[in-house]
């Protein structure tokens, strides 16, 4: 088992160690050459992970978009935007690190960028806290996009986590009130959001970085009401059915446009964005200036009633 | 239990009696908190809240409106609109046999009802979780009703008061559920703007989708004792956390305590303090005239 890939990308994993095999023998033994065998082993990998990414179940979407190699925040920040500034803290209790905030330019434009942040080795999934915040991260991340609509910024929010942290402390200090403060004060910004769900679209702990004008999913992301698992085990009363549920639920990105609850899919390399994170970066950042260009022009009164129209427009009944 | 005890403490045999045996169907409800077994006509009297020990019992969502509105002032808004599956959801059940079998047990086509009346004499808008339907669950007839509500209160510059009891979102309408946390909370927010009270009723229990959104938006969030109120439910943190949580966790005076509710009323006073707060609210006179 090669851990860089999932479950039902291990037939191409096995191709790729035989290619890496017959390249080592073709450097060491110069009388044979192994070039052609390569290149043909190389185009065969190709069209293999082609086929298999042709026909996604949306479990098996759910698990790229938890791809623990997927760029984060952090990474599309470092591709997509100049002269990044983190601001921390929510100027109360602390510095919740599973949500990152700061300032930079898109292209020149100035803009806010909010962002759930998972990390990648143990330390830093855990100062992370898995990309799960804390009440602090959602009422820093408000301070920010209200500073940014004071200044006429744009805000970009990069949605990646599994929810909102259920722990003790965070009820203590109103994780509910966090979340739905930031629902209603979204709604009111007077400054472009567009919201990208990059990873892991995790219910209302998602949901409350994601009030928007525009809402972008990356080809391989997820965004859902709960976790597969967690509704597997309510409804099929065991975890062991979420493919069941991931189905059911129409979390992926193809799905949910089709449902009309997501205005763009942005492309994934062949493999999913792990595989080319540069690239991956490139097309966000040209469908984020896309997006963008789109609502600049409005004035704030209708940006702010197209706004209002568009949340109260999902999922109407006889309106 | 022997003989010589319950000739010394005869009352203690009964109790036990009556525990075992099955409560008839109809006239009797025992009190979830002491046990005690209550006749249900005086349960009514008490508008649910056990006569022995004040726990507030659960009640229905068009019980509740008819204890807190006028008598006879009451007009259903929205009553019409009928939930759509629209993704044909099915897990062990389809969605929509749950639909059916919830509406038949309940009378109720959704889980939330939307009324407007007045408030000893003032109008306003009012709204009920129902949480016998499918836990109080937030689908789009739920939000799409409260929006009416809110819409009602906008149009007509009256009060909304809602009194919330559900477990959350409804994972059968999976993102468009989720989507109705932003649809109310989008409303709610154009009525702050435009300065109309907007009151949060928490009664037991509120959780996921609907605490993080309508339910903790109030000008004022007002708790019955006791209810539980949360973000993610219990044996979610036990599970997360690994630890016991601490007595009294989530409920009414544990939020009272760390800040996150206004006031606690107890059931049979909401009626006159809301009336009350209402007044002050919008700038009325202290004392309604008796008609």
């Amino acid at each position: 088992m090669n851990p860089n890939y999932l479950d039902f990308e291990q037939p191409i994993a096995d191709l790729e160690a035989k290619i890496n095999e017959l390249k080592h023998v073709g450097e060491d033994n110069e009388s044979i050459n192994l070039s052609d065998e390569v290149s043909r082993l190389r185009e065969k990998s190709h069209s293999l992970t082609r086929s298999i990414f042709s026909d996604l179940s949306a479990w098996q979407v759910s698990q790229l978009a938890r791809h623990p190699q997927r760029p984060y925040t952090l990474d599309y920040i470092k591709y997509i935007i100049d002269e990044f500034e983190e601001i921390h803290g929510d100027r109360h209790f602390a510095d919740d690190q599973a949500i990152v905030c700061g300032i930079g330019r898109l292209d020149g434009q100035p803009v806010a960028v909010i962002g759930h942040q998972k990390g990648r080795e143990v330390k830093e999934k855990v100062r992370r806290n898995f990309g799960m915040p804390r009440p602090e991260g959602y009422r820093k991340a408000l301070r920010v996009m209200e500073m940014a609509e004071r200044f006429n910024m744009p805000i970009l929010t990069f949605i990646d986590t599994p929810g909102a942290y259920p722990g003790i402390d965070a009820e203590e200090r109103g994780q509910s009130e966090a979340i739905a403060f930031n629902l209603a004060k979204m709604s009111k910004l007077k400054t472009p959001i567009i919201a990208t769900v990059i990873g892991e679209g995790g219910s209302g702990g998602a949901l409350a970085i994601g009030i928007c004008d525009e809402l972008l999913m990356l080809q391989y992301s997820t965004y859902s009401v709960i976790s597969p698992e967690g509704c597997a085990s309510i409804l099929w009363k065991s975890a062991e059915r979420a493919s069941d549920a991931a189905k059911a639920m129409g979390i992926t990105s193809e799905r949910l446009h089709e449902l009309g609850l997501v205005d763009q899919i942005v492309a994934e390399p062949l493999g999913g964005a792990h595989r080319d994170p540069a690239l991956m970066a490139a097309s966000l950042k040209q469908q984020l200036q896309a997006s963008l260009q789109k609502l600049t022009g409005l004035a704030d009164q209708e940006l702010l009633d197209q706004r209002y129209q568009r949340i109260l427009s999902y999922g109407a009944i006889g309106r | 239990m022997s003989n010589w005890l319950e000739k010394i403490v005869p009352s203690l045999a009964r109790n036990d009696e009556k525990k075992r045996n099955s409560i008839p169907e109809g006239l009797w409800e025992k009190c979830p908190k002491c046990e005690s077994v209550l006749y249900k006509p005086e349960l009514d009297k008490t508008l649910h809240v056990c006569p022995k020990c004040d726990h507030h019992l659960r009640i229905g969502a068009r019980q509740r409106l008819n204890y807190f509105l006028d008598e006879g002032s009451t007009k259903e808004i929205a009553a019409d609109i009928e939930p759509i599956d629209r993704l044909k959801f099915k897990d062990s059940k389809k969605y929509k046999d749950r639909l059916t079998a919830a509406q038949r047990d309940t009378g109720e086509k959704d889980a939330l009802v939307a009324m407007k009346g007045t408030l000893e004499g003032n109008p306003v808008a009012a709204v009920a979780f129902e949480f016998r339907f499918m836990g109080g669950s937030m689908g789009t007839v739920v939000g799409e009703r409260f929006v009416r509500a809110a819409e009602v209160s906008l149009a007509e510059g009256i009060p909304l008061v809602c009194f919330s009891a559900s477990g959350g979102a409804r994972m059968q309408e999976a993102l468009f559920s989720l989507f109705q946390m932003a649809r109310t909370s989008a409303v709610l927010e154009e009525m702050r703007v435009k300065g109309i009270p907007f009151i949060s009723v928490l009664t037991d229990p509120v959780y996921g989708g609907v605490s993080a959104s309508l339910a903790m938006l109030g000008d004022l969030n007002v708790a019955e004792p006791r209810a539980l109120v949360g973000f993610a439910g219990p044996r979610v943190i036990e599970q997360t956390v690994r630890e016991k949580l601490p007595e009294g966790f989530q409920r009414s005076e544990f939020l009272l305590e760390h800040g996150q509710v206004d006031m606690i009323i107890e059931r049979g006073e909401m009626r006159s303090r809301l009336a009350k707060m209402l007044r002050q609210m919008q700038g009325q006179p202290a004392q309604q005239l008796a008609d």
